[in-house]
């Protein structure tokens, strides 16, 4: 691929918005996001469509805005602007079709709470607001719990469980959102094996069952075995598409290689005005 | 005398103890059960600078009805301003947090310090203005339940009736708000308005609190039965349950005590007891209570002893060192590293277990049992280090429990995957993977 | 208002306290760890009450043993509860200081038949009666509180002087300080029982409640006027002494006013302190609200001028005289003002007054000043749209928006690398000329906000 030809959907703008080139609705589309934290931007300006049935990778440098990515797309950080839309519509209308596994050392480990208890807080906007956790959602839960190989830990406090088996149940909280586009956040880091072998096989069973799954990942000798679509991010979107079209060395030195010093010094300097 | 006296307060036997006893107890429970909330939100010092920030309130509008011609000690009015002056406090620290570079914890104080000496600067003011009743004000500083009178405890048990009905409705709604507030919001629910209703509830149990408790120790009904709670279990449900207990019975206590001593300041009274209760849970508390991880962390260590010990002799007898008392006991020192005190307490432990007897040559024998527990722990051993070495890879996410102890926690489920792990084994004892012993050494 | 030796006393007693607390509170902010200051200073009171049954005396060297301990008691007890029960460190102090607290009052409340002391006094203060209590010094009476507070001053002092290195790298860079060799957790116990010292130093004029104010207020004001520890330490003192004699003076004039009697110092102090921190948050040179509010509004102000003279510039390109009417500015496809008639009229007259535009029938003609900054700004932008062709990745159709922004933000030295990086290279990628660089005089980039480059963490003195 050429260094100067656009990858990402530049040329979308001429079409109707969130859906790609042959009219299939997109799963995620994004026009001119930009979010900053105190004036610093974060990411810029970022567009993106990405089809569904996809497991998509998001990798990129620390600072990239790989999380925020995430975040902003929940609604979680505000925007400077932008729109984001998922499948065609604005995400405050969709939240129902969305799933999402926090970074694992965004909670209070100690919290008095077990594990099953932990995963059934997946279902609570199915549940509604005021009832409780009768024994059907209780079972789901733990067929949720069984599918990530821990079904017999589930009355376990959740300090007591190890890494790996945290990143698990976060999962099967998320699983049981029964949403049709996931993010995960980091959801590979500081696992073991075992772990790592379970999520990939529910990233497989998401694949197979028409869903479209957004990871932030880091290992990037993972990248092939893991995803079909990548999305290379530093503070916007370097490019993105196939992972067998996009993870070129060359793609690589222009998302890793060569921080932007002259930019980043910029965007110190916006920091710094403030 | 006494012991008569303090019969008739239990045993609620006048009407006035009854009112006083429902008022506090109920205000116990509501702040136990809201604590539990506001304790996993991580805002404890919050509620803090709120009562200290309802002072100048009070005094306030002490001074404007003394001005205005009514009476200054109409307690709903007093609340009011304890109401409006304590949320600008709040108002204040958000704002400095959020606008200005100073850190929260240094913002807390700022409003707390400085709006509690505007409160003592008001407060001067009316003691040194001639006829005005003072005296009414001392109880919110200091708490005084005797003047409690049946509309007071009336209004308790109203505002924590909410806050228990509030709880439980909501209970669902609030684990998953404190739990995960990132989580909550991208699921669409509306974390800003749960956490502003938490901190209303926290700030009317506050203002309430304070006649009863006193404006410096009020927070105390908020944060230690829920603290207390913490070490008796792990469910959220049963913390609220238990923190509302706790509430109660300090509440019960400490209240029953300053009827029998009525010059002490109730509120503080009635916090040494709320202490009382939390210095029992921290010792005994059966989760996390000291006791229970000082007990915990000993029967280890003296598990690991003995295994390390079988395991030694087990492996004496291996090399064939076991027959005389001097050879044993040069094995066990010089090629195990044991130190004698350590290999005293180890023989005495076992001895004791009956799985170790002494040959009338002095030297130690395993028993049968013995033998075999010796036989099941080198096993384990072994295995664990053919499988560290065998697969390093795999074997890293068990490492992060703390290898020197794994072998001694091993539960029957992580011995049985160890097995499936080396099916090759079977069920003997394999040979060491050391060529000498040493290495295996003492604990 | 009537000036007595009283007053004169009772003004010493408080600025002393107010300066030994300042100067300990000092370290509790920047620290962070303020809430401890807060902690401790509510937990000293068993530790004074015992110390008042066993002595029967108000002041002396048994109540700075008892402090210092209870100090290290709250230390301890405070990390044992959080690490046992998992709990925050906030709900911890919480549960510590209440049940501290509550204990000594009740022991002062017993104590209180017998030593002639008065809860209030020991929890507010109660400086009008320093003076009362005096200590023969050759024939001259000093009373005993000050004699007490100027030891406690001293000992303070002292140690701030002998390890101003060690406190400045455990304050500003506790890995650094680690890595030295300095033992955090023990600055950290010292800074404890020096805290609860000073408390019980000082709690005959302020009580036990109000020192919090006297510790942190002041050192919260100092963080916001300065980031060095020296200037930090001196602003922080200094403001603590102003706020004691403004405070005495407040007590016993401000009520008066009002037609009501005087009232206590020590809340009038924490009062005064207050207000001084609110002129700090609103006024300070770079971090008040105020300085913020105007830095944000000049800094718009030079964007939109340079986004204005950068479109006169480019006009004078395309058309050899650079001259847009007013409603050309809005229309302009990229123009900022597109929509933005109040900023476009800020933005024209400031221009004027500074003789960079010239109106001319309804058009605004640059001058020749005025292009040579435009073209300035041009070359900023064009620089940065080589740039991100270059090497950030830019698709052409989005080169103008992203170079639009990073053009007002680059200084002389950023352009020169710029500059030097693309020597040679003449025009944008689109093919638009590059202007040369001017004079050598001419000023780029937006005035960069005033806030010095060190500001965050400079351990300098």
């Amino acid at each position: 691929m050429d260094a100067t030809a656009p990858v990402s959907g530049p040329i979308a703008s001429e079409q109707t918005p969130s859906s790609d080139a042959d009219g299939n609705r997109c799963a995620l589309h994004i026009r001119d996001l930009t979010v900053a934290y105190h004036r610093k931007p974060v990411l810029w300006d970022v567009d993106l469509d990405v089809p569904p049935s996809v497991v998509a990778g998001i990798v990129g440098p620390n600072g990239a805005g790989k999380s925020t990515l995430i975040k902003a797309v929940l609604d979680l950080v505000p925007h400077a602007s932008g729109t984001v839309e998922i499948f065609g519509k604005p995400y405050r209308k969709q939240r129902r079709l969305v799933g999402y596994v926090p970074q694992r050392e965004s909670v209070d480990w100690n919290y008095p709470i077990n594990a099953l208890e932990l995963v059934a807080m997946g279902l609570y906007r199915t549940i509604g607001w005021f009832r409780r956790v009768g024994p059907v959602y209780r079972r789901r839960a733990l067929e949720a719990l069984a599918d990530v190989g821990m079904a017999d830990l589930a009355r376990r406090q959740i300090s007591q469980l190890s890494g790996g088996q945290q990143q698990r149940i976060f999962l099967a909280r998320a699983l049981v959102q029964d949403a049709d586009v996931y993010f995960m956040d980091e959801p590979f880091s500081g696992v073991d094996a075992a772990t790592e072998k379970a999520i990939i096989a529910i990233l497989q069973r998401l694949r197979e069952a028409g869903k479209t799954v957004f990871v932030v990942h880091h290992d990037l000798e993972t990248v092939r075995e893991y995803f079909d679509y990548l999305i290379m991010l530093n503070m916007r979107v370097v490019s993105a598409g196939p992972v067998a079209d996009v993870f070129t060395p060359e793609n690589l030195r222009r998302t890793y290689g060569g921080r932007l010093t002259l930019l980043d010094r910029a965007v110190d300097a916006m920091g710094r005005s403030r | 005398m006494i012991a008569d006296r303090l019969m008739r307060v239990l045993t609620l036997a006048d009407y006035n103890t009854r009112v006083v006893m429902f008022g506090t107890v109920m205000l116990g429970i509501a702040g136990g059960v809201i604590g539990v909330f506001l304790l996993l939100r991580r805002r404890a010092l919050l509620a803090d600078a709120v009562s200290h920030a309802a002072l100048p309130g009070v005094a306030g509008a002490f001074l404007l009805i003394l001005a205005l011609g009514g009476n200054p000690r109409s307690l709903p009015l007093l609340m009011l301003g304890a109401l409006v002056s304590g949320l600008f406090g709040m108002g204040c620290v958000l704002f400095i947090t959020r606008f200005t570079r100073i850190s929260q914890d240094a913002a807390l104080g700022i409003v707390l310090s400085v709006f509690f000496g505007f409160g003592i600067a008001l407060l001067g003011i009316i003691q040194r203005t001639r006829g005005a009743p003072a005296a009414g004000l001392n109880s919110f500083i200091y708490g005084r339940t005797a003047s409690m009178i049946r509309a007071d405890a009336m209004l308790i048990g109203t505002a924590a009736l909410v806050v228990v009905v509030v709880s439980v409705v909501l209970f669902k709604e609030f684990r998953l708000f404190t739990f995960d507030p990132d989580f909550a919001a991208g699921d669409g629910w509306p974390v800003q308005r749960l956490d502003t209703l938490l901190m209303a509830l926290v700030v009317a149990v506050t203002v309430i609190g304070l006649q009863a408790v006193g404006i410096i120790l009020v927070i105390a009904i908020l944060v230690v039965p829920p603290a207390a709670a913490r070490f008796w279990t792990d469910r959220l449900d049963h913390m609220v349950l238990i923190s509302a207990g706790m509430g109660a019975i300090g509440a019960y206590l400490g209240t029953g005590i300053s009827a029998l001593a009525p010059r002490l300041p109730a509120g503080a009274v009635i916090v040494v007891a709320h202490g009382a209760v939390f210095v029992v849970s921290m010792l005994f508390g059966s989760t996390r209570g000291v006791l229970r991880d000082l007990f915990a962390h000993r029967t280890l260590a003296r598990r690991t002893v003995m295994q390390n010990l079988l395991r030694a002799l087990f492996e004496c007898e291996e090399a064939g060192r076991g027959g005389s008392v001097e050879s044993q006991w040069r094995y066990l020192t010089t090629a195990r590293g044991w130190i004698d005190r350590e290999l005293t307490r180890g023989l005495r432990l076992l001895l004791h277990d009956g799985s170790i007897y002494r040959l009338p040559a002095g030297a130690w024998q395993l028993t049968e049992l013995g033998r075999v527990r010796a036989a099941r722990v080198t096993r384990n051993h072994r295995l664990w280090e053919v499988y560290l070495l065998e697969h390093a890879e795999t074997a890293r996410a068990h490492v992060d429990r703390g290898a020197d102890y794994i072998e001694h926690v091993l539960g029957e489920e992580l011995v049985a995957e160890l097995e499936a792990a080396l099916p090759r084994f079977g069920k003997v004892v394999p040979a060491s993977v050391h060529v000498i012993g040493p290495a295996g050494g003492s604990a | 208002m009537i000036w007595t030796s009283l007053d004169t006393w009772i003004v010493v007693a408080a600025a002393l306290a107010g300066a030994t607390c300042a100067l300990i509170g000092s370290f509790l902010v920047l620290k962070k760890v303020s809430m401890m200051g807060d902690a401790i200073s509510h937990a000293v009171l068993p530790g004074i009450a015992v110390a008042f049954i066993l002595t029967g005396s108000r002041a002396g060297p048994v109540m700075l043993v008892g402090a210092a301990l209870v100090g290290i008691l709250t230390a301890v007890l405070v990390q044992l509860i959080t690490r046992h029960a998992r709990l925050e460190e906030g709900a911890s102090m919480g549960v510590v200081f209440t049940v501290l607290f509550a204990i000594g009052l009740i022991l002062i409340e017993r104590a209180a038949r017998n030593v002639d002391i008065h809860p209030e006094h020991v929890l507010f203060g109660a400086v009008e009666l320093v003076p009362l209590h005096v200590i023969s010094f050759w024939g001259w009476d000093v009373p005993r509180g000050v004699v007490l507070l100027v030891v406690v001053l001293a000992v303070n002092v002292l140690l701030v002087l002998l390890f101003f290195k060690e406190l400045r790298l455990a304050t500003f860079d506790p890995e650094l300080a680690t890595a030295l060799g300095i033992n955090a957790n023990a600055v950290h116990y010292v800074l404890m029982v020096l805290v609860a010292m000073t408390t019980v130093a000082a709690f005959e004029v302020v009580g036990s409640i109000l020192v919090i104010a006297m510790l942190i207020v002041p050192g919260a004001i100092a963080w916001l006027l300065t980031r060095r520890l020296l200037p930090f330490l001196l602003v922080s003192v200094g403001v603590s002494v102003v706020a004691a004699v403004v405070g005495h003076i407040a007590a016993i004039t401000v009520p008066p006013l009002f037609g009501y009697a005087d009232t206590s110092t020590s809340g009038s102090m924490a009062t005064v302190l207050g207000l001084f921190f609110f002129l700090a948050m609103l006024f300070a040179p770079e971090q008040g609200l105020l300085a913020r509010a105007w830095n944000t509004a000049r800094l718009r102000l030079a964007i939109g001028s340079q986004d204005a003279l950068g479109l006169l510039a480019r006009a004078a390109e395309k058309a050899g005289e650079g001259s847009l009417s007013a409603a050309e500015f809005r229309d302009v496809s990229s123009s900022p003002f597109a929509g933005r008639r109040l900023r476009l009229a800020a933005t024209l007259g400031l221009l004027r007054a500074r003789g960079l535009v010239a109106a001319r029938g309804g058009r605004y003609c640059v001058t020749v000043r005025g292009l040579e900054q435009g073209r300035a700004v041009l070359r900023s932008h064009r620089l940065w749209e080589r740039f991100f062709y270059e090497d950030g990745q830019v698709e052409l159709g989005e080169l103008h928006t992203a170079a639009d922004v990073l053009e007002h933000y680059t200084d002389p030295g950023l352009q020169q690398e710029l500059a030097e990086r693309f020597a040679g290279i003449a025009t944008d990628p689109r093919g638009n000329r590059i202007p040369e660089e001017s004079s050598p005089a001419r000023r780029i980039g937006a005035p960069r906000a005033r806030t010095p480059n060190d500001r965050e963490k400079e351990p300098r003195a």
